[in-house]
């Protein structure tokens, strides 16, 4: 193997695995505060559409990226909503959002699928997604807002006695979490294959769920297992190209497999604990209980 | 109440022969995915209107789209025909058994199943013979490549693909006995991102053509962008690649839809298998690319073309080994189509074997 050809795959592989590493921040720092929002493919969808879109009529980068930056806000806004403020449940309405995002980013993309665009480069994200788990980290483990976002996450009642706004955290987190998927909607969409075609995200929303789990609700370890499993792809692709006999099958279900297997470990009380599972995680808030 | 009036209306209007209550046929169908995928769905969506174009009035069409080839799809097609479609075409290859199970809860609409090989009273199968197009681009693509390496973006391993690798291999490494062509497999008809994931993987590896059977032009796109040469895929995709894209083998499929409403129409629809390609016109070449291939190689090509159509020419002429060395086709002889559609083996030559 020459340098250039080990190169060449690194390069492939940052490029596959930066959408993961930012959908996957987003969804942690989400949970981290006790909300699940399984809306990811959903919001990373509408993200990629109302990004494309706007390119095309505006042919302005920075425009399409507010827009898509908006389009976060509104989803995950709305999701906050149901879930904080109409208290309904998590898990339903985050699978009703990524069942709505697909319907809506299908429906507001039609005339504009097939059109050709100019992609921009997929570098500055790259780099910004590195920054961002840096920060994050930073963020959670450092600062005083991380740590009410972690109190928030583990216990929301104490959390309120000490007089932290419980909903207001949780507003926050879910509009982050938000904002990142649409990111990684408009990288898919106009950096990693700059295309508009329906559902082309084609399943990530729920590997960056699974890679949440996986890299058990730490930064570091998230961009770890972004990594293996983008690394792990790429490479499968490598070598099947050489001629090596692999079931690829296999390597497609693996994110989910590993992650099944890390469910497993966590199941017991202790060890979901000492593994940093916010303890609230899907427990809705109520205020004056 | 309503609905047996109209019951009763349709069924006096069916048997009444003025013309003002000529009963408009409704046609079905079910795609795989959106008609936006400029690629499969896209031409079949294209088949569609030219059939809506050529009859007119007297039919009326409805399309499913982004259907699953799993036990939803049954659904679909339960809910076409029981809105009283007349002919169902289902576009995909794995909804053979839920056409099928389908066509005998009615056995008075008519089914046409894309690409399959499971028939009865009120299914029909069809394809295209789009292999013959892989020989050309086979030839081009030997002709082309610098780097004697091809790279080969497949979805899953089923008849039609391995016919397409095996059909493209023979015809490069005929003008070209030093090519090697090197396959992934996403597992996917469909998934941009992976496409370009295969496309760059392959380039990187030496690859100097991109070739895919899967359905986003991403493949094309990834090859512009690094300054390597592709063909499209299903249709013309040069407006997404204009200086990587050599020519694409386009499946034409609206004259068959045409004739097929219009069989259901005049009462002489039977269940049949219609394989077509060149020669019908069922397979295209989109216009070659004058950027980048020769005036002679386009010559080539189109004689390529022609001998297939005129049949002096076939994508698989003996003599053809398999990978183990065995004699699956002798000289002078070609092959016949039903090794053609159960084709599970590789020719000798192409390094690497099928997926199981």
């Amino acid at each position: 193997m020459n340098i250039e050809l080990i190169i060449g795959i690194l390069n492939i592989v940052l490029i596959s695995t930066t959408p993961l590493v930012f959908a996957g921040i987003g969804e942690l720092v989400t949970e981290k505060s006790g909300v699940l929002n399984l809306g990811l493919e959903g919001l990373m969808l509408v993200g990629a559409v109302s990004g494309f879109i706007t390119l095309v009529l505006t042919g302005n980068y920075f425009y399409s990226l507010l827009l898509s930056i908006i389009s976060g806000v509104i989803l995950s806004g709305i999701f906050a909503f149901l879930v904080l403020n109409l208290m309904t449940n998590q898990i339903a309405t985050g699978l009703a959002l990524t069942i709505f995002g697909i319907g809506l980013s299908a429906m507001l993309g039609k005339k504009f699928s097939g059109t050709p665009i100019e992609g921009l480069s997929p570098y500055y994200f790259i780099i910004i997604s590195f920054l961002l788990v840096l920060s994050v980290g930073y963020f959670l483990s450092k600062t005083k807002s991380g740590l009410m976002v972690r109190a928030v996450g583990e216990n929301h009642n104490s959390a309120y006695a000490l007089g932290y706004n419980v909903i207001k955290t949780r507003y926050l987190t879910i509009i982050f979490g938000g904002v990142m998927s649409s990111l990684a909607g408009y990288y898919i969409s106009i950096c990693y294959a700059p295309m508009w075609q329906e559902g082309m995200t084609a399943g990530r929303g729920w590997i960056a769920l699974a890679l949440v789990v996986f890299a058990t609700w730490k930064p570091w370890r998230l961009l770890i297992g972004a990594y293996i499993f983008g690394g792990v792809a790429i490479m499968q692709m490598n070598l099947q190209a050489i001629g090596v006999k692999l079931p690829g099958q296999f390597f497609n279900m693996m994110p989910y497999l590993a992650t099944i297997i890390v469910l497993v470990f966590i199941s017991s009380n202790k060890l979901r604990l000492k593994l940093s599972a916010p303890a609230s995680l899907n427990v809705p808030f109520e205020k004056n209980q | 109440m309503i609905k047996k009036i109209l019951t009763i209306f349709t069924f006096f209007s069916i048997i009444s022969v003025s013309a003002l209550y000529a009963d408009q046929k409704k046609i079905g169908f079910i795609y795989i995915g959106p008609p936006g995928d400029h690629g499969w769905t896209y031409m079949h969506d294209q088949g569609r209107i030219y059939m809506e174009n050529e009859l007119g009035d007297s039919i009326s069409t409805t399309y499913i789209e982004n259907v699953p080839e799993n036990a939803d799809a049954v659904r679909a097609i339960r809910k076409l025909a029981q809105s009283g479609h007349d002919l169902i075409f289902t576009t995909s290859f794995n909804y053979m058994d839920q056409t099928l199970e389908v066509a005998e809860e009615f056995p008075d609409v008519k089914f046409e199943h894309a690409t399959g090989f499971k028939r009865t009273d009120n299914v029909s199968t069809y394809s295209a013979r789009f292999y013959e197009g892989r020989t050309v681009i086979g030839h081009l693509a030997g002709k082309m490549t610098k780097t004697n390496t091809i790279g080969y973006i497949v979805s899953f391993p089923i008849p039609e693909v391995i016919r397409g690798i095996n059909a493209f291999y023979l015809a490069a490494s005929k003008v070209n006995p030093d090519v090697k062509i090197k396959i992934i497999w996403v597992y996917s008809w469909y998934d941009p991102g992976k496409e370009a994931d295969a496309a760059n993987t392959l380039i990187n590896q030496g690859a100097d053509i991109i070739v895919q059977h899967t359905d986003s032009y991403a493949p094309c796109q990834a090859a512009e962008k690094a300054g390597v040469l592709a063909f499209g895929q299903a249709s013309n995709q040069e407006a997404f690649c204009p200086n990587a894209h050599m020519t694409a083998i386009e499946d034409i499929w609206g004259p068959y839809y045409a004739a097929k409403a219009k069989a259901v129409i005049d009462g002489t629809w039977s269940s049949e298998d219609t394989w077509q390609g060149f020669k019908e016109g069922m397979v295209e070449m989109s216009p070659y690319n004058k950027k980048l291939l020769s005036n002679d190689l386009i010559a080539e090509a189109n004689k390529i073309e022609k001998s297939i159509e005129d049949g002096t020419l076939h994508s698989f002429e003996g003599p053809i080994y398999n990978q183990a060395g065995e004699l699956v086709v002798k000289e002078g002889e070609v092959a016949d189509d039903g090794m053609l559609a159960s084709m599970m083996f590789y020719v000798q030559g192409i390094d690497g074997d099928i997926p199981q």
